[in-house]
């Protein structure tokens, strides 16, 4: 059990960007654009964010809070690409989302070969230093950010009408809702909390950007926002629950009573479980119904 | 008067070509060209570079030094074939009207498939390929038919159940790879050799690139895959429930097995693929250590070959090339992500098609406003 304790601040650590980038994604879907660019985006904010802390972590002491907003800021800018495909030009919404992957994987290695001349950046120095009981401030702005979130989608009538988007647009723009704006601001906020949550990871996990640091971190949250059925705490639950599994495949060695499975045993489980409840689910409608259809202005 | 007719030829010829597929692609890729030219400039380097590498690699020929080698030929080729099979399992899937993302996994499902028949398999010279590439194709059917059946049984959306069934196949690979005995962390024992797609002729061809049998694998695979969808009652009903999945079940289809089948097939292509690699350009078994990516990189090969067999072989041999041109920029100075960009923007060009059908309801929009004002 004590293993367990000590292995709580580890987990959180691997669990908080999880959590950030699957709020996002829940924030898009819920407004009926799918975001599978979560991946990628996740990648800009963390070759964002190592670039940013390791030239100013000598000059000043907010070096990673600047890093994790230039990183936030960044998945924002990439996120408006595939707003404009998905929501002003009616574009597939999976095939944007598939471009902004590819294109983040080639476009971060290759500003890392224009700026430190190689395929990753230069490690930094210091990355986040865990607070009191060896946890790390990412998961206070984890705990933030799904609490902002849930406040504003469903405390607020920003938040009713954002979501009657993804449920039925055409209902919505006959109340007055300006459809096409509130996707626009959904997928801005994914972009933005997908960048944060590559700056969380980058900045705790490692000490430097390479093509492998998300390692599908980013389609974990994905898969997170499908197991929590749409809904914060369901979201949440999923993240924690796929941040233990994760955790426990790297840290797996240390606990003598588990040493007879395989590490990928643990891997595979978010994946496994994710699939099975959208299976053992099927027959009741969680998704946003109009999630992943492009909205068509019909008459004049 | 002169300067306006020309203007409204021009726009008469861009719609024309807009209209046309085919001219889209074209248009994607150059564009595509055009912006990495331009990012070379930005920062730096000559991007006649990045053109002398793609020559070199087409032609066998190095500009720079005038010599030539046809093994940069060779291995064009063998980068191409796994990026056309998985281009015609995406394609596949598009035509019924669904999204593979799962080519990756069923690619990954075929290699470790592959490598357990090449290393267990019976000893018997072709034989032995034979059954691994068959037991291969077969497993990458199963892996993609598991989605379809999903998809249309419980409707799961196939983007999300392909995602998951590719890290599942991953670390599956990993774990049942590690199995085998005298395997380390990242390779098996090596094959025999024949389990091997050697060709003595290509090596003899191509001065001993990697090139092998797989290049007939995937020129039949274009020729069955036109061959269904052009031309069966199968093909046809694939097709018609890409277009409109109610008006087929309407018409009689079986819409249920229809998408179940599109994707059996769709993982046959990938799962080939997988068998391609593993026993073509490696003589031993991987532990896969990450995605090899010819499954993510096969939906551009599609998204530009519009999801037809002659498009796919066509700009499946597009991606080879720049694949393969990689460390030959490396070594002009040209960093080789670039290639990576290129097919990056393609995919985003592409997504931002839905713009050019607008723009084309505009231009008829305005054709018949100034036809109604000179009737008037």
């Amino acid at each position: 059990m004590s293993v367990f304790l000590a292995m709580i601040p580890s987990i959180l650590m691997i669990v908080a960007p999880i959590l950030i980038s699957a709020m996002g994604g829940l924030i898009s879907e819920r407004s009926g654009i799918v975001n599978i660019a979560l991946e990628g985006l996740m990648g800009i904010g963390a070759f964002t964010a190592a670039t940013v802390h390791y030239f100013l972590e000598q000059s000043t002491p907010l070096s990673i809070w600047i890093a994790i907003l230039a990183a936030s800021v960044a998945g924002l800018a990439v996120s408006l690409i595939h707003a404009y495909a998905s929501i002003s030009l009616n574009a597939d919404q999976v095939i944007s989302g598939t471009g902004i992957n590819l294109l983040s994987t080639g476009g971060t290695a290759f500003l890392a070969q224009v700026i430190f001349r190689m395929e990753r950046t230069a490690p930094f120095r210091l990355g986040m230093m865990p607070g009191f009981w060896g946890i790390y401030p990412t998961a206070w702005i984890a705990l933030a950010v799904v609490l902002v979130t849930w406040y504003v989608l469903y405390r607020r009538p920003f938040g009713l009408h954002l979501r009657a988007c993804g449920e039925h647009p055409h209902a919505a723009a006959s109340c007055g809702i300006k459809v096409r704006k509130m996707r626009y601001i959904a997928v801005m906020a994914s972009g933005f909390l997908a960048g944060m949550a590559g700056a969380c990871l980058v900045l705790t996990q490692t000490i430097q950007y390479t093509i492998y640091t998300i390692n599908g971190a980013g389609f974990i949250a994905l898969a997170a926002v499908s197991f929590g059925r749409w809904l914060p705490k369901g979201v949440t639950a999923a993240s924690m629950l796929f941040g233990l599994a994760v955790a426990l495949a790297i840290y797996m060695v240390n606990i003598e009573a588990m040493r007879f499975l395989p590490s990928e045993f643990f891997s595979v489980m978010p994946y496994f479980i994710t699939l099975l409840t959208l299976v053992l689910f099927s027959g009741k409608e969680y998704a946003p119904r109009a999630a992943g259809q492009p909205y068509e202005r019909t008459g004049s | 008067m002169k300067k306006e007719r020309t203007s409204s030829r021009f726009m008469a010829t861009l719609e024309h070509m807009l209209s046309n597929d085919s001219w889209v692609s074209i248009l994607v890729i150059v564009l595509g060209f055009l912006v990495g030219t331009l990012l070379l400039l930005v920062i730096g380097r000559n991007p006649a570079g990045m053109y002398a590498a793609m020559l070199q690699t087409l032609t066998g020929y190095d500009i720079t030094r005038n010599v030539w080698n046809a093994r940069y030929i060779g291995e064009w080729l063998t980068a191409s074939i796994p990026l056309i099979l998985c281009g015609l399992s995406m394609g596949f899937a598009a035509r019924t009207g669904l999204f593979n993302i799962g080519a990756e996994g069923q690619y990954i499902v075929g290699l470790t498939v592959a490598q357990f028949v090449a290393l267990y398999g019976p000893q018997v010279p072709v034989l032995h390929w034979v059954l691994a590439l068959l037991a291969a194709g077969l497993a990458g059917m199963l892996w993609g038919g598991i989605v379809g059946f999903l998809k249309a049984s419980y409707s799961v959306s196939e983007v999300v159940a392909t995602i998951m069934l590719n890290y599942i196949a991953f670390f599956l690979s990993r774990w049942l790879t590690m199995l085998i005995p005298g395997t380390n962390t990242y390779r098996t024992p090596t094959f025999p050799a024949t389990a091997r797609l050697t060709s003595t002729l290509f090596l003899r061809l191509t001065n001993e690139s990697r090139l092998n049998l797989g290049l007939w694998v995937a020129l039949a695979a274009c020729l069955f895959y036109w061959y269904m969808i052009e031309k069966t009652r199968k093909g046809f009903e694939l097709r018609a429930t890409g277009f409109n999945k109610e008006a087929a079940r309407y018409a009689g289809i079986k819409v249920t097995s229809t998408i179940t089948i599109s994707m059996s097939i769709a993982g046959l292509f990938a799962g080939l693929a997988g068998a391609i690699v593993a026993l073509g350009s490696f003589s031993y078994g991987r532990v896969l250590a990450g995605y090899d990516n010819y499954g993510f990189n096969g939906i551009a090969v599609a998204l530009v070959g519009n999801s037809t067999a002659g498009g796919t072989l066509l700009s499946g041999l597009l991606f080879g090339m720049l694949a393969s041109a990689q460390p030959l920029m490396q070594g002009r100075q040209i960093p080789k992500e670039i290639t990576w960009i290129i097919s990056g923007l393609v995919v985003i060009f592409i997504s931002l098609r839905g713009g050019v059908r607008l723009f084309l309801e505009w231009r008829a929009r305005e054709k018949a406003r100034l036809r109604k004002e000179t009737m008037e």
